[in-house]
C-alpha cells in the first residue's frame, strides 16, 4: 500500500510544479511596470488586508500612499513604526526639497510676550481660545497649552519651558495634524530645506506689537527691501515669506530689527569668481544688484562694493566657478 | 443531437434552476460586495465566469486522469484548491495587464475569487454529478453565467434603490439581503421548467 503515498506525492508535486511554472511564465509575460516604491511600501505594511485604512487592501493603500492620496500614517494597524518606515521609503526617494516639516510662526514665549492675566480653565489651547483667546496680550500668539504636542502622533513636538512648542525636524513627518489642531493657525508646513523663518503671525500695527512682544514683527518692511529675490511680502503689517522664492541667503534675518526672522543656515561673507569661469553670463543675469560684470566667453568679475552676498550667482553657475566663503 | 439538447438543458438548468447564488447559496460574499454598480458587477461576473469555466475543465481533467486513475479521491480538495488559486492568480495578472481600470474596480474581490465557495463548490459538484468533459465545461460556464445574471440583476436593483425611500434601519446590507431573498424565491419559480 506504499504506492498510494508515492502516487499522491508525485501527482500533487507534479501538479504544483506545473502550475508554478505556468504562473511564473505568466508573471513575466503579464508584468506591469509600476513605481518600485509601491512594492517597498507594501512590504513594510502589516499585510493584514483589513481595510481599516479605507482602501481595499494593503496593496491599494501602498499605491495611494505613493501617489500622495493617502497619508503616510494612514495605516492604523501598523501605527508609528510602519508610518515611519513608509515615510523613510518615500522621504529618501522624494529628495530633500520635497520634504516638509512643521514650523511654528510665533517666537513669543512666556518671557517675550506680556501676559494679560491668568487662565484657570481646562488646560488646552482650544478651550483657552474659546474663553478669551489665551493669556497673552497678543491675540495671534501661541497659547502654550500644547494641543499640538498632544495631537502629534510621532512625538515630534515638545513644549519648552518658555511655553512654546519645539518641533523636532527629524521626527516630524509633515502629517499636518498640528497645523489643523492649532486654534491660532500659527503652525504651517514649510520645506525642510528652508532656513529662513519669520517667527511671527501678528497682523497688529507695529506700535502695538512693540508694546506687548519683544520679538514680534513690527511691519517695518526692512526685510522686504533687503530680500534680493522678492520672497518677502508685507501682508497687513506682517512680513510673510514665500518659501518657493527664498534662496536661504539669510540677509533678512540679519537686518530684522526685532530678531523676528530666524536664520539657521550659514551667512556668506565673501563671493569670488575663480578661473573655471567660461563666461556664460548666467551669474550676471542672476545677480539682483548687477554686481557682476564681464563679456561673453570671458571671465566675469564681482564688484565687491555692490555685492550683497546673497549667493544667487553660486546657485546659477553650472561650472563651479563661484567660490563662497561663509562666516 | 440528443447529446446537444442534453448539454443545452444542462446549461439552462445551471443558469436558472440551480443558480449558484440564488438557489445553492454559494458565492454570497462577492454577490453582496461587488453589486453596487452594474458595470463592475458585470466585470466581476465575467472574471468569475472565466475562472469557473477554466476550473471546471481543469478539475475534470485532474479528477479523471490523476485522482481517479491513481485512486486518490481524497486529494480532491487539496488539488482543486491549488488549481483555483493558480487560476485566480493568472486571471488577476491578465486583468491587471489588459485593463487597469477593471483591476481597480474589482479591487480586493478579484483575489477573493480564490476563496469564493462557488468555485470550489463547482469543482466538487463535477465529480459528484459524474459529468463528462463537455458537460463539465458547460456546467462551469453555466454556473458563471448564472452568477453573472444574479449579480447584475442585483446591481441593477441596488442602483435603482439608491434613489428609493429606504427606512433608515434597512439601509445598506439589510435591504440587500431582503432583495436577495425575494430574488431567490422568484428563481424558485424556474424549478418546474425542466425535470432532470
Amino acid at each position: 500500500m506504499d504506492s498510494i503515498y508515492i502516487y499522491s506525492l508525485i501527482s500533487m508535486g507534479g501538479l504544483a510544479a506545473l502550475l508554478a511554472a505556468g504562473l511564473g511564465f505568466a508573471a513575466t509575460k503579464f508584468q506591469v511596470e509600476q513605481d518600485p516604491r509601491i512594492d517597498q511600501v507594501e512590504e513594510v505594511l502589516p499585510s493584514a488586508n483589513c481595510g481599516a485604512c479605507g482602501y481595499a487592501g494593503c496593496a491599494s493603500f501602498a499605491e495611494a500612499v505613493v501617489k500622495g492620496d493617502a497619508p503616510v500614517n494612514g495605516c492604523p494597524v501598523g501605527g508609528e513604526t510602519v508610518a515611519k518606515n513608509v515615510a523613510d521609503i518615500l522621504g529618501t526617494e522624494a529628495g530633500k526639497s520635497d520634504q516638509e516639516v512643521a514650523q511654528l510662526l510665533c517666537g513669543g514665549g512666556n518671557k517675550e510676550t506680556r501676559q494679560k492675566g491668568k487662565y484657570q480653565g481646562i488646560k488646552t489651547c482650544n478651550a483657552a481660545n474659546t474663553v478669551n483667546g489665551g493669556t497673552k496680550l497678543c491675540e495671534y500668539s501661541c497659547m502654550g497649552f500644547g494641543d499640538c504636542e498632544a495631537v502629534c502622533p510621532f512625538d515630534a513636538i515638545t513644549m519648552s519651558e518658555n511655553g512654546l512648542p519645539i518641533i523636532d525636524p527629524e521626527k516630524c513627518t509633515a502629517c499636518g495634524k498640528c497645523v489643523t489642531e492649532c486654534p491660532k493657525n500659527i503652525i504651517l508646513l514649510a520645506p525642510l530645506s528652508a532656513q529662513n523663518h519669520i517667527r511671527c503671525s501678528s497682523h497688529s500695527p507695529g506700535k502695538e506689537v512693540r508694546k506687548i512682544c519683544e520679538v514680534g514683527c513690527i511691519g517695518c518692511g526692512i526685510c522686504v527691501r533687503t530680500c534680493p529675490v522678492d520672497a518677502i511680502e508685507m501682508q497687513d503689517n506682517l512680513a510673510v515669506i514665500d518659501y518657493d522664492k527664498c534662496v536661504n541667503c539669510g540677509l533678512c534675518a540679519e537686518k530684522c530689527p526685532t530678531g523676528t526672522i530666524e536664520f539657521n543656515g550659514k551667512l556668506i561673507e565673501h563671493v569670488e569668481i575663480n578661473d573655471k569661469c567660461v563666461g556664460c553670463t548666467l551669474c550676471a543675469k542672476a545677480c539682483p544688484v548687477d554686481a557682476i560684470s564681464g563679456e561673453l566667453k570671458e571671465q566675469h568679475e564681482i564688484d565687491q562694493e555692490k555685492c550683497i552676498q546673497c549667493g544667487l550667482c553660486y546657485e546659477a553657475c553650472n561650472v563651479d566657478a563661484v567660490d563662497l566663503e561663509y562666516k | 443531437m440528443e447529446q446537444f439538447s442534453q448539454v443545452l438543458l444542462l446549461f439552462v438548468s445551471t443558469v436558472l434552476i440551480n443558480n449558484f447564488i440564488l438557489v445553492r447559496f454559494l458565492g454570497i460574499c462577492p454577490f453582496l460586495g461587488v453589486s453596487k454598480q452594474v458595470e463592475t458587477a458585470f466585470s466581476m461576473g465575467l472574471a468569475t465566469t472565466f475562472v469557473m469555466t477554466l476550473t471546471a475543465a481543469s478539475t475534470w481533467l485532474i479528477n479523471t486522469f490523476i485522482l481517479e486513475a491513481f485512486n486518490l479521491p481524497f486529494l480532491q480538495y487539496v488539488s482543486f484548491i491549488i488549481v483555483i488559486a493558480s487560476l485566480v492568480q493568472f486571471v488577476e495578472m491578465f486583468i491587471r495587464k489588459t485593463s487597469p481600470v477593471l483591476y481597480k474596480a474589482l479591487g480586493i474581490f478579484l483575489p477573493l475569487i480564490t476563496t469564493n465557495c462557488a468555485i470550489l463548490g463547482l469543482a466538487l459538484l463535477i465529480p459528484l454529478n459524474g459529468y463528462n468533459f463537455i458537460s463539465s465545461v458547460v456546467f462551469g460556464f453555466g454556473a458563471g453565467v448564472g452568477f453573472t445574471l444574479a449579480i447584475v440583476l442585483m446591481a441593477g436593483l441596488r442602483e435603482g434603490l439608491q434613489f428609493g425611500d429606504v427606512p433608515e434601519s434597512l439601509k445598506g446590507v439589510p435591504i440587500t439581503l431582503i432583495i436577495a431573498g425575494i430574488m431567490a424565491m422568484a428563481f424558485m419559480g424556474f424549478s418546474g421548467l425542466i425535470s432532470m
